[in-house]
Order: C-alpha cells, then structure tokens, then sequence
C-alpha cells in the first residue's frame, strides 16, 4: 500500500516536473541587440530596448516561437564609435545569435552592419533612416521609413488631404536629411501636378530667416514645406506667423521633440509632419501597444519604444515562417515579409531592404501633438 | 650582439608575427579586444611623450589619430581597388604604405598645430590642442569625399595581430630610445623646469615640437590601425571623449611611466570587456574602479625604480 502511494507521488512529481524539464532542455532561440543603452543617445537606446523587452515577454508568454523561448543578448555600445563592431563580433561568435536587432542611430548601425552581413546574420534595425544602412547588403532591414520616403509621404499628404498646389521650399543646404527631403517632395509634387512657387535655402544654426520668408510669402504658397530639425524649425515657426504667414507649415520627422513647442510656442499649432509612431494613434493595435507599455514600465512609449516592439516580432514572425533557426532562411523569410502587421502599421518590405508602410502624420495642437491621419505612399 | 633595447624591439616583432600566423585559431571576439588593445597601447605611449615625459598637456590626441584614420582608409579604398594587386599584395604592402603615409600627415598636423601653440604653456596648450581635435571632427563631417557626419563605410579589414603590435612594439621603442638618448633627456628636462632648462641652452620650443610631432605620428598610424580594424569611420568617434580615454591611460598608468602606461592600456580595455556582463551596472563600475585606481595609486599602477625617468 505505502509502495503503491509512493509511486503514485513519485508519479506525480515526474508529471509536475516532466514539462518543466522539457522546456529546460530546450534550447531557447538567441537573437542579439546592440543599442546605446548609456552614453549620450541612451535615451534613445532604452526607449528602443523597453519595447523590445515588452515584446520579448509578450512572445515567451504566449509558448515562444515554434515551442522554443527566446532570449535576447542585449549589449550596449556606449553611443560610442568603435564599440558596435567588437559588440556585434561578440553576439556572433560568442552568443551565436540567428538575427540582430540593429543600432538605432545610423551611424553606429553602419559600423556593426557589414560585420553582420560578411557572417551571413540578418540584421534588423529598429530607427536607422539613412538610406546608406540597407544598402550595406542583403542582410540588413528596416522597420522604420527612410530620409527620401518622408519627402514623397509629405508631398502625397499636401496634395492629398491639406489641397495644396503651390508650395514654397525652405531648404537647409548645409544637411543631407534636408535635401535628400526636398528633392523626393519636389519629385512626388511634379508628378501629381503640384507647383513649387518658391525655393529658398538656409543653412543650420541659422537664426534668423525672415529675408527667406518674406520672399515666401510673396509667391503666395499655399503652404510651406521646411525640412529641418526642431532647432533650426521652432525659430522658423515663430518668425513665419510674426511675418503673418499663415498657410500650413510642413516638416520632417526632425522636428518631433518637446523643445518645438518650448521655443516656437503658439507659432507652433498648425505644424504637420511624420512620426515613426503616435501615441494619439486610435487604431487597436497602438492603442493596445501604449496601454501594454504604459503598464509594464510605467511610462509613455516613444516612436523608437514602438519601433524596437516591431523589429522582435517582425524577427520572430520571420522564424516562425522560416519554420527554423538557420540565419540564412530568416533572412529569405524577412525579404520575403508582404505584410506583417506591427504596431507602426502594416510593413512590407521592398527588394532594397527598406520598410514599405503608412507614415502617421500629426499636427501641434495647443502644445500636443496630434494625430491627424495615416499616409500610405 | 645587439644592443639590449633592440633585442627586445626585435623579440616582440617576431612574438607578434607568430600570434599573428596563429590568429585565425582565434575567436573574432577575443581578438577585435586584443587588437583594440594594441592600438590603445601605441595611443597611449605616444602620448605619454608628450603628456608624460615633455609635460605637456594635449587634448588633441584624437584629432591626431582621425588625421591618420581618414588619411589611410582614403588611401585604401580609393587607392587599392585602382591598383589591381592582389589581397596579400594590398595587406602586406599598400596597408603598411597606407600606415606610414597616415603617420605622416597626422605628423604635419602636429607640426601646424604645434608651431604656433607650444610657446603656450600649460593650460593654455590643452584648450589649443582641444580646439584643434573638434576642428578636425567639423571638418570631416563636412567632408562629402569621406562621407560626411554619415562616416566612411566599406574600409577593407587588413589589420591583423601582427600590424597592432608590430607598431606598439615599434612606438614603445622609439620613445623608449628617444627618452634615453642623450638628446632625449632635454625632454625630461622640459617637463621638470622648463626656466631652468632654458637657461641650461636648450632650446624647450624645438624639444616640445618634437614631442608633438613625434607622438602625432604614432597616433596617426594608430588611427590606420582603427580604420581598418573597424571597417568602418565616423567624425564622432574621434571627439573629446576619445581624447580624454587616451589621457585616463596614461594618467593612469602614470605620467611618464613606460610599462605603467602599457599596463593601463590593457587593464582599461580589458575591464571594459569584462564588465559587460554586469549590463547596467558596467559604467557604474568602470566609473568607480578609476576613481578608487586614482586614490590609492595616484602615483601611476608601476613605480618600480628600475621603470622611474631618471630625471630630478
């Protein structure tokens, strides 16, 4: 009798035991990350790595991927050069990771890519804009929109929702982002019938623009296209209304930062641009993405938050369609992504490499920016 | 018999080709560190000539090295493909040309810099030098030829063991000879009492341009070594920061101290590596390990008798 109940209660701990024994011994899926997780872009990097963390324990939650957990191996490159090139060696060599979720600044990114590509390892990069990244190889992606995508969405979005015809260009000679912007919103405007009436250029650090404004609102622009980051914007903002102008005011996705608001003020409200992602956004999924987020740390995602979330699962959907962990077949299985429906909206990636997907376009209201629309190209 | 000093220089020329032969047995990791290592150790040596045994505090080290780092990965990769030699050709005799040219012209900049400037004294000095380090970043983010603020991409990887360690061996030597020349102790002389060795009849401008030019050179190959270890350039890499890496080494190591500074060179990259597995913490305790370093040997890590400048 005793023998039999110790048996049983033997029996009993193998059948407690035995999954978690299994699932031990199963060996869990590596992908690496390297970010700048300290230094002076470490906001940027723990952004990104909290909304790669949510989405890591989202996917271990719901049984991993194909029964296998993943882990992600984040190192951090200090926001220094010369770091990721030895990070991402390590991941390689020492971690054997199947894929990379990439350095969010382009700079870095461009340093830890190509050891990637020789090794044959997919990487994919959360917030990288320059086109030069995913030119690096067949390896390399992005689930963010490039410099030139944001000039066509701009265009497409003045003709298309603010009915505009007549533009006049505010252009920063001095940076590649501001021209590379111009010139794809002046291609995308020639083709659906659009005029630009005036073109004036400025060079960075400027202060003062009220010669080129002045000669803007003479050509009688519908509205004005500045692509430029928020310093050179906030100053351009307030002159612009002083001066009275009034038409609509565009920009790139340089200009979201708090200290638009801060600098311009009032002069601000009205302002469009492109966003990676908006917290306004009201479609499910982000609003289930903020809520998730908000509740796991305690804080407001950014765009780069939202973007890091996409890059893992997009990585694990990728695995998942491989039906493997051969770098080499994640990687046929991330260039052959048509829809994958991530947080920042549905992404498709295109032959070079390059996150085809819809911009969220906002608008500075009272402070705050709104959101206004999603623009598909 | 050779002498002492060039036995050694010889021994560690032979010990690198032969860790060089044997580097492909290594895992890429281990030895991305270690090259990071020997490159460190010629910036910080090189330095120490000037910051060390001439007394001279210079901010510019990292200019200095971006010079050589543009100068050599321009050459390789604009100049390598045109040449048509095959691999080996290009790693064992354009790359080391590319070095040398680097040095060079990381060597003229110390020469412009150093002219004007080194009548300054002290604290003067390092803001000129400072100046010069973030003219140079400006300028070559607002280079287009070498890529601008986006960096220079696809530098061939020809650095190897033997080349890092060749060229620390070959830094260390020469300061070594220099300082323990009969020339070379005017430099010792400058950094104890510049008054008093000018009144002795040495002429302290030409010893500290030396110095200057001396110490350029190497940390213009050194950034050779870096272009082509990364594969990859960025005007931000070499900012203050970088300078200042370079001046913790030597610090250190302790101010005109050989081995010290070797030491330091290799502690500080190794700890880096080390504590990666501390994730957060890691700043944290590289932060902390300097400070408690600095309290208790604020006299450098090496003060045997035997490695003490024989100045005073």
């Amino acid at each position: 009798m005793s023998v039999l109940l110790r048996a049983l209660r033997h029996l009993g701990w193998v059948c407690a035991l035995g999954p978690a024994i299994v699932a031990l011994a199963v060996e869990p899926i590596r992908v690496g990350e390297f970010s700048s997780l300290t230094g002076r872009e470490a906001g940027l990097g723990q952004y990104t790595h909290m909304g790669v963390v949510l989405a890591l324990e989202e996917l271990n939650a719901a049984g991993g991927v194909g029964g296998r957990p993943l882990v992600v191996l984040a190192e951090d490159t200090q926001s220094k050069a010369g770091e990721s090139a030895t990070v991402v060696r390590k991941l390689i060599t020492r971690d054997h990771v199947v894929a990379i979720i990439g350095e969010g600044a382009s700079g870095r990114c461009l340093e830890g890519a190509p050891i990637a590509q020789r090794a044959g390892i997919p990487v994919v990069t959360p917030s990288a804009t320059n086109p030069k990244v995913t030119a690096i190889g067949d390896c390399i992606f992005r689930v963010c929109f490039t410099d030139p995508f944001q000039g066509t969405v701009m265009a497409k979005f003045a003709r298309d929702s603010l009915n505009v015809r007549k533009v006049g260009l505010l252009v920063d000679v001095a940076s590649p982002y501001s021209l590379g912007l111009a010139e794809f919103f002046r291609q995308r405007c020639r083709v659906d019938g659009g005029q630009i009436v005036g073109e004036q250029r400025f060079s960075g650090g400027d202060k003062d623009f009220r010669g080129q404004l002045t000669a803007l609102k003479a050509a009688n622009a519908d509205a004005l296209f500045v692509p430029c980051y928020y310093g050179d914007a906030s100053l351009i903002l307030l002159q612009a209304r002083q001066l009275g102008i009034t038409v609509p005011i565009l920009g790139g996705d340089g200009f979201e930062a708090p200290e638009l608001v801060q600098v311009a003020g009032a002069a601000a409200n009205g302002a469009c641009f492109p966003v990676h992602f908006s917290t306004d956004d009201t479609a499910p999924r982000s609003r289930g993405f903020v809520e998730r987020f908000s509740k796991r740390w305690n804080k407001v995602p950014t765009g780069v938050s939202a973007l890091g979330y996409d890059t893992l699962m997009l990585i694990a959907d990728a695995i998942r369609r491989a039906g493997g962990t051969d770098p080499k077949s994640i990687r046929g299985a991330l260039a052959a992504t048509t829809a994958f429906e991530g947080v920042t909206g549905r992404i498709a990636i295109d032959a070079e490499r390059n996150a085809r997907k819809p911009a969220s376009i906002v608008r500075v209201e009272g402070g705050q920016f709104r959101f206004l629309q999603a623009v598909t190209p | 018999m050779l002498p002492k000093s060039q036995l050694w220089l010889l021994l560690a020329l032979v010990a690198a080709g032969v860790a060089s032969a044997l580097s492909r047995f290594l895992d890429p990791y281990i030895l991305d560190v270690v090259m990071g290592v020997g490159i460190a150790i010629t910036l910080a040596s090189s330095l120490n000539l000037i910051n060390g045994f001439t007394g001279q505090f210079s901010l510019g080290h990292a200019g200095f090295m971006a010079v050589g780092a543009y100068t050599s990965a321009m050459l390789t990769t604009t100049l390598g493909p045109k040449l048509g030699a095959s691999p080996v050709l290009l790693q064992w005799a354009v790359f080391p040309a590319s070095l040398l040219l680097a040095g060079l012209a990381a060597a003229l900049a110390g020469l412009a810099v150093g002219a004007p400037s080194l009548r300054l004294k002290g604290d003067y000095l390092a803001i000129v030098t400072l100046g010069f380090g973030e003219i140079i970043k400006v300028l070559l983010q607002n280079m287009d030829v070498v890529g601008g603020a986006r960096g220079l991409v696809g530098i061939p990887d020809y650095t190897n063991l033997f080349w890092t360690f060749g060229v620390a061996a070959v830094t260390v030597y020469v300061v070594w000879g220099l300082l323990n020349s009969t020339y070379g102790r005017g430099f010792l002389a400058v950094a104890d009492d510049e008054v008093a060795a000018e009144a002795m009849g040495l002429n302290t401008t030409r010893y500290k341009i030396t110095a200057f030019v001396v110490g350029s050179f190497f940390a213009g190959v050194a950034g050779g070594l870096y272009a082509h270890l990364k594969g990859y350039l960025n005007p931000g890499g070499f900012d203050f920061n970088k300078s200042i890496e370079i001046v913790v080494m030597v610090i250190l190591g302790g101010m005109g101290r050989h081995v010290g500074v070797i030491v330091a060179a290799i502690l500080l990259g190794v700890l880096n590596e080390t504590l990666r597995s501390f994730g957060d913490y890691r700043m944290i305790l590289y932060s902390l390990l300097l400070i408690i370093l600095m309290l208790t040997r604020p006299q450098g890590l090496f003060t045997w008798p035997l490695w003490k400048k024989k100045a005073t």
